[in-house]
C-alpha cells in the first residue's frame, strides 16, 4: 500500500491513549467505552474523528483513566481495517521482534 | 563515613546509612506522588517531569523503567534483583543500554514504587537516569583490570556520583549532562562523545590527573568533544568539573531544548572563550573546600581495592590445551578475551549480540546464570559495556574454557566483541515512542547475514550502529557503518553513514548517499564489506582506515550505481 493511498479521502480513523495505570494500549470503543483490542476499536470518518476525541480526552483525563489521547487514521488492507502507519500497528500488536509479547500474543489481534 | 558492608566484595562500592536512607525516602516519596497521580490530585502534566525523575518514561506499549547501574559495575546479587524484578514485574528480560543500564519494557505505573522498593534493598535505583540532571556516569568496563590502566575510574565516577546526587545546582541543568569517564591509556568509554570526557594522564612529573574533553555529544547536532584542558590534577577534578557546570549553568540556552546542550554553547561560545570561562571559575573555586579531601578519596578507593588474586603464572597449561582442542573456544578466546593486569587472569566479554538475537537484550534466566558464573568465576562482580555487553573481568585463565562452555550453553557464547556482528541498537519503533524506524529487525537481519564467525574475524574491527531517530541513543554517528532510522511518508527508509569511530580518534561519520529501505540495508552493508575487503591493503587495514584512504567513491560506486 502506498503513502498516497493511505491518505485518501474516505479513509477512518480511530482514537487512542495509554492507560494512566499500566501504560496498556487502549482504544476507543463502541459508546465511549475503552477497549484492548483494536479490533473492538471504534472507527469514525475522518472529519468526525476530532469531535469525537475531544470530549472522550476530556473525560479519560478528567477520570485519570488515560493519557497520550489521539487519532491516527485506518485503511482498509484485505477488506480488514489497519492502522496506516507502522507505529500504530506496532502499538496495536506489539513489538515486531518479539511475537510472543503484547497484545499480538493473546490471539485477539491479527497484526 | 564510607564502611565496607558485612560480606562486601572487592569492586563493588556499599553504600553508606546516608545513601540508603536518601534511597529508601526517594522511594517512598516516589510511592505518595503514584498515589496523588492515580487518585487525581497531580495533573500529568505535573507528574511527568517527577516520574521521568524515577527513570519512569511512557513508551508504546507500557511504561518503560531505567535503572541506574552506576559506572557499569554491579554484583552478582544486584544482578540476580534485576532477574527476579524482569520475572516478576515485566516480561522475562531487560535490555542493556549505551549508558551502561539496564531498561525493563513491560512496566505499570503502579508496581514501579515496590520495584524501587525492592532494588533499594540491593542499594540500587533509577535516580539520574533521566531528566535535566547529571546523569549516571559511565566508565570503562574493564576498570580495575585493564593492562593499560593509569588510575581507577570507579573512584572518580563514584566520587561524583556522591557529588552530584541532589545537587541543587546541577539537578535543573539547562538540559541533561552525561559524564565519561576512562581511567586507561585506550579510551573504552567514548569519553569525546559525552558532554565532559575524561581521560587520565600523567603529567611531565608522571602525576596523574585528568584531560577534560568538553562539549561531544550525538543527537541531532552531533560533535566531537573539544580539548579543554590538557591535565588537572586528581584533587582539583571536582573544582574544575564545577567549573564547568557553573559556566553551563549560566550560559546555557534554556529557550530553546535544541540549543540546550553544552555541546551548542561550546560551539557557539567558541573553545577559547569557552575555556576561558571555565578557567576564570576554576581560578575562584580552587581552595581547600573544592579540593578532594585524599582521606575522603582513599577511603572511596579502599571500596575499589583489588579483589583477592592468587600469585598465578602468566602461563596457563589448560587453557592451551583446550585452545588446541577446541576451535569455537580459540576463536572466542581470541575475540572476546583480553589481556588482565594480574598474570594468570584474563578479561572475558559476554556478548550480547548473538546472530539474528536483538542487540542488548538478556532474559531473566541468562541474567541468573551469568550472576552464578559471576560469583564462580569472577569474585562476584560484573560489568556492562557501552555496546551493550557484559563483562567478566577478573577470570582465572585455567577457568576460561569452563566459563566459556556454560556461556555458549546458554546462547552467551558469540565470539564477535567488536566485529561486524557486535552491532549497537537502540529499542527503535518496535518499543521507542520517539522512533521512526525500527532499528532491531536491521541489527537482526545483518548479524544473520554475517553469523559465520570466520567471515566476522576476516572482516576484522568495524563496529555498526543503528539508531530508530535523530536523539542517536544508538550512536550511529559514530559507527564505522552508522544506520539511521527515518520516516518517508510512512516507510521505514534507512541512512547509512561510513567513517564514525567511537574511540580517542573519534569522528563522524558521513552520509554516503540517500536513504535505502530496510531490505536494500542489508545488502548495501554486505556491499560495502566487500569493497572494503576488496581495497584494504592488507588484513592489518581496519574498515575505516581503507575507507579513509581510498575515499567514498568506490563504495557509492557500488551501492548506488544500479539506480
Ligand atoms: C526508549 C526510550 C528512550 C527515549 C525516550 C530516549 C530519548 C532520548 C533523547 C530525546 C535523546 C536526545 C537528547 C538530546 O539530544 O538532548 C537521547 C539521546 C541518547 N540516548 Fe536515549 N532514549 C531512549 C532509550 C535509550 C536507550 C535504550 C539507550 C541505549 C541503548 C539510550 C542512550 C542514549 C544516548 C547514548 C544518547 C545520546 C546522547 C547525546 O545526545 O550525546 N537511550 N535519548
Ligand atoms: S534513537 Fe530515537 S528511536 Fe532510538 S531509542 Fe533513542 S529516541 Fe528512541
Amino acid at each position: 500500500m502506498s503513502a498516497k493511498d493511505r491518505s485518501k479521502e474516505g479513509s477512518m480513523k480511530a482514537i487512542t491513549a495509554n492507560r494512566l495505570r499500566d501504560g496498556e494500549v487502549v482504544f476507543l470503543g463502541e459508546g465511549g467505552r475503552w477497549v484492548e483490542s483494536f479490533a473492538e476499536a471504534a472507527l469514525f470518518p475522518r472529519a468526525e474523528a476530532d469531535d469525537v476525541l475531544a470530549p472522550a480526552k476530556e473525560k479519560a483525563e478528567r477520570e485519570q483513566f488515560a493519557v497520550d489521547i489521539y487519532t491516527f487514521e485506518v485503511v482498509e488492507q484485505d477488506g480488514v481495517p489497519v492502522p496506516a502507519t507502522m507505529r500504530e500497528r506496532i502499538r496495536t500488536a506489539g513489538p515486531t521482534v518479539r511475537l510472543d509479547l503484547g497484545k499480538q500474543s493473546l490471539g485477539k489481534q491479527a497484526a | 563515613m564510607n564502611h565496607i558492608a558485612p560480606g562486601a566484595r572487592a569492586g563493588i562500592y556499599h553504600y553508606d546509612e546516608i545513601d540508603r536512607q536518601f534511597v529508601a525516602e526517594r522511594v517512598e516519596q516516589f510511592r505518595k506522588q503514584v498515589d496523588r497521580r492515580l487518585s487525581g490530585e497531580l495533573t500529568e502534566e505535573e507528574f511527568k517531569p517527577i516520574r521521568l525523575m524515577n527513570g519512569l518514561y511512557l513508551q508504546l506499549h507500557a511504561y518503560m523503567l531505567r535503572i541506574a547501574v552506576p559506572y557499569g559495575v554491579m554484583s552478582a546479587t544486584q544482578l540476580r534483583k534485576l532477574s527476579a524484578i524482569g520475572r516478576k514485574y515485566d516480561r522475562g528480560y531487560g535490555h542493556f543500554t549505551t549508558r551502561q543500564n539496564l531498561q525493563y519494557n513491560w512496566i505499570k505505573l503502579e508496581d514501579t514504587p515496590a520495584i524501587l522498593h525492592e532494588l533499594a534493598e540491593v542499594d540500587m535505583h533509577a535516580l539520574q537516569t533521566s531528566g535535566n540532571c547529571v546523569r549516571n556516569v559511565t566508565t570503562d568496563p574493564f576498570v580495575g583490570a585493564a593492562r593499560d590502566e593509569v588510575v581507577d575510574g570507579r573512584v572518580y565516577a563514584e566520587i561524583l556520583r556522591q557529588w552530584t546526587t541532589m545537587h541543587p545546582e546541577f539537578t535543573y541543568l539547562p538540559r541533561k549532562f552525561k559524564i565519561a569517564i576512562s581511567g586507561a591509556e585506550s579510551d573504552r568509554a567514548a569519553v569525546r562523545i559525552h558532554d565532559v570526557g575524561l581521560l587520565a594522564r600523567r603529567n611531565d612529573k608522571g602525576e596523574p590527573g585528568f584531560s577534560f574533553y568538553v562539549g561531544g555529544g550525538l543527537g541531532r547536532s552531533p560533535f566531537v568533544g573539544k580539548l579543554v584542558r590538557e591535565w588537572v590534577a586528581q584533587e582539583d577534578f571536582v573544582a574544575y568539573l564545577e567549573a564547568i557546570l557553573r559556566v553551563y549553568n549560566q550560559y546555557g540556552r534554556r529557550d530553546n531544548i535544541y540549543k540546550a546542550r553544552i555541546k551548542i554553547l561550546v560551539h557557539e561560545l567558541g573553545l577559547e572563550k569557552f575555556t576561558q570561562e571555565v578557567e576564570e571559575e576554576f581560578a575562584r573555586l580552587r581552595g581547600p573546600k573544592y579540593r578532594l579531601d585524599p582521606e575522603i578519596v582513599d577511603g572511596i578507593r579502599q571500596h575499589f581495592a583489588p579483589p583477592p588474586f592468587e600469585e598465578l603464572p602468566d602461563h596457563s597449561e589448560a587453557l592451551e590445551r583446550a585452545r588446541a582442542s577446541n576451535p569455537a573456544f580459540a576463536n572466542w578466546l581470541a575475540v572476546n578475551v583480553a589481556e588482565h593486569k594480574a598474570p594468570g587472569y584474563a578479561i572475558a566479554t559476554i556478548s550480547l549480540k548473538p546472530a539474528g538475537g536483538i542487540p542488548g537484550d538478556a532474559t531473566c534466566d541468562q541474567m541468573d546464570l551469568v550472576a552464578d558464573l559471576a560469583e564462580r568465576y569472577s569474585f562476584g562482580e560484573l560489568r556492562v559495556t557501552h555496546v551493550q555487553n557484559l563483562v567478566l573481568a577478573h577470570v582465572k585463565k585455567d577457568e576460561l574454557y569452563d566459563l566459556w562452555k556454560q556461556l555458549d550453553a546458554a546462547g552467551l557464547g558469540s565470539a564477535n566483541a567488536g566485529l561486524i556482528g557486535d552491532i549497537i541498537a537502540c529499542p527503535g519503533l518496535d518499543y521507542c515512542a520517539l522512533a521512526n524506524a525500527r532499528s532491531i529487525p536491521l541489527a537482526q537481519a545483518i548479524s544473520a547475514r554475517f553469523a559465520d564467525p570466520v567471515r566476522q574475524r576476516t572482516i576484522g574491527e568495524l563496529g555498526i550502529k543503528i539508531s530508530g531517530c535523530i536523539n542517536a541513543c544508538g550512536h550511529h554517528h559514530v559507527g564505522a557503518i552508522g544506520i539511521l532510522g527515518v520516516d518517508k511518508k510512512g516507510t521505514e527508509y534507512y541512512q547509512i553513514t561510513v567513517g564514525g569511530d567511537p574511540t580517542l580518534t573519534t569522528a563522524i561519520g558521513d552520509i554516503l548517499g540517500p536513504a535505502v529501505t530496510e531490505t536494500e540495508a542489508v545488502d548495501a552493508i554486505e556491499a560495502i564489506v566487500d569493497v572494503y575487503l576488496a581495497n584494504r591493503s592488507d588484513e592489518s587495514e581496519r574498515f575505516i582506515d581503507t575507507l579513509a584512504r581510498v575515499g567514498h567513491a568506490p563504495f557509492k560506486e557500488r551501492i548506488y550505481a544500479a539506480d
